[in-house]
């Protein structure tokens, strides 16, 4: 039986530290095909989450970056089995 | 039950909560809460004891937070605090504010929501957004925001709104509709005759004991209204500066009330001649005294923004002031002495002082 090619997620710090239980790295074994759909199996286990990432639409917030496997990515972007996928703020605040 | 007095501050950079000694001279600090994110309001569910703040982090969005053990621990949510895919991104929360049994908030840009089940989820108060004016509504140098949710203590048909910079908003059946209550409200920054809605009101109050009475802290003036506000007065004689955010009612008397004039829109935004005062007028404003002992007499370029005054229900009740400085100073004795309370804060966004179960 061929592996389920599993999809590592990288969250910020400042993410996880507002859902008790959430790390900051962590795998999703059944592949999800595209970011939103990450950022919804992200949501299953910690309610929530989605907001947190996302404006209505969906698409993501202004100053909340993904890159799939390095390069930027959109709430629709394609997330191909095995990648990286990370989640980072952008620089703002003051 | 014996109760205790907490004062809940605020500020760009997290929620504090303050506990003062019994003589409200000294107070224990902790904090900050919420994660460090801008916190624009904070205050007290009645139903449950729990603590609330509403704020918006500039990455993670609009939220409202809630603590059922006075502050050790927080939870945080927006389910439902949206305009939707048709209507614009959400940024912040600005107020919440606990009426007839449930809790609404105040947000940017500017709508009410509301929640019965202690701020887990939401519902849009769409009778507001359908104003026919909606589509006129600009945005104070602050933002398109609903910053002031007043209930009527009686009617709970009746509630009161203010939005900068777009005006006083009244509702008579629970929200369905609402009316434009700006008559005689002065708009200095726009051409040709004042219109129904474009006014930048800082901030509005019930006088105590009169819900048909309502006190104005505006971008252009001090303004009581005696009929529910539907005509205001200006009241700005015998105060230093047409400018200022906040506006604090005495919790014992109608005809009181205390604003903080800053300098002038246009000449900085600090204490007239760098001098800090709180103004009191006790006849609803024909008269105004300043308020100086025990704050900075020099040097005092400080701000105070609009939900940093509040004031305590003790006998004789408690002021407290916060600055964006980061600076809160306290008066036990209705204001007419200060003292610095705490230093170093974060700038402050608001201050709110409740009574807890001890």
């Amino acid at each position: 039986m061929a592996a389920v090619a599993m999809t590592v997620v990288v969250l910020p710090r400042s993410l996880a530290a507002l859902f008790p239980g959430m790390p900051h790295r962590l795998t999703l074994e059944r592949g999800p095909e595209t970011v939103g759909e990450v950022i919804a199996a992200l949501d299953a286990r910690w309610p929530g989450v989605r907001d947190r990432l996302c404006e209505a639409g969906p698409a993501l917030r202004p100053f909340i970056n993904v890159y799939v496997d390095g390069e930027p990515g959109t709430f629709a972007t394609p997330v191909p089995g095995g990648s990286t996928v990370h989640v980072l703020p952008a620089v703002a605040g003051g | 039950m014996a109760q205790r007095l907490l004062v809940l501050v605020g500020t760009r950079k997290g929620a504090f909560v303050l506990e003062p000694s019994a003589d409200r001279a000294t107070f224990t600090t902790r904090g900050p809460f919420c994660n460090g994110w801008p916190i624009q309001h904070m205050t007290l569910d009645p139903k449950d004891g729990a603590l609330l703040a509403a704020g918006g982090s500039p990455w993670y969005g609009q939220a409202v937070w809630r603590s059922e053990d006075l502050g050790a621990t927080w939870t945080h949510s927006s389910e439902g605090l949206t305009y939707g895919e048709e209507g614009p991104a959400m940024r912040a929360v600005w107020h919440v504010t606990p009426a007839n049994g449930a809790l609404y908030a105040g947000v940017e840009p500017a709508g009410l929501f509301r929640s019965d089940d202690g701020g887990q989820t939401w519902q849009h108060v769409k009778g507001l957004t359908d104003h026919p004016s909606r589509s006129t509504w600009a945005p104070g140098n602050g933002g398109l925001i609903l910053h002031t949710i007043l209930p009527h203590p009686d009617d709970p048909q009746r509630m009161w709104v203010a939005i900068s910079a777009v005006g006083c908003f009244a509702t008579e059946d629970g929200g369905a509709t609402w009316e434009a209550r700006n008559h005689g409200v002065r708009t200095d920054f726009l051409p040709g005759p004042t219109p129904e809605t474009g006014q930048c009101v800082h901030k509005m109050a019930l006088a105590t004991g009169d819900p048909e009475r309502l006190y104005q802290q505006n971008h252009c003036g001090t303004y009581r209204s005696d009929d529910a506000g539907r005509t205001w007065t200006c009241l700005d004689e015998g105060l230093p500066s047409t400018f200022g955010f906040p506006l604090v009612t005495s919790p014992v008397d109608g005809d009181t009330f205390f604003t903080v004039p800053l300098n002038g829109d246009d000449r900085g935004r600090f204490m007239p001649d760098a001098r800090m005062a709180v103004w009191r007028t006790t006849d609803r404003g024909a008269t105004w005294h300043d308020l100086r002992n025990g704050l900075p007499q020099q040097g005092a370029y400080l701000g105070v923004l609009r939900d940093a005054m509040a004031r305590d229900t003790l006998d004789p009740f408690g002021l407290y002031v916060g600055t964006s400085a980061g600076q809160l100073f306290a008066s036990a004795d209705e204001g007419e002495s200060w003292r610095l309370a705490l230093d170093f804060l974060p700038p402050i966004s608001s201050v709110e002082a409740v009574l807890v179960d001890a």
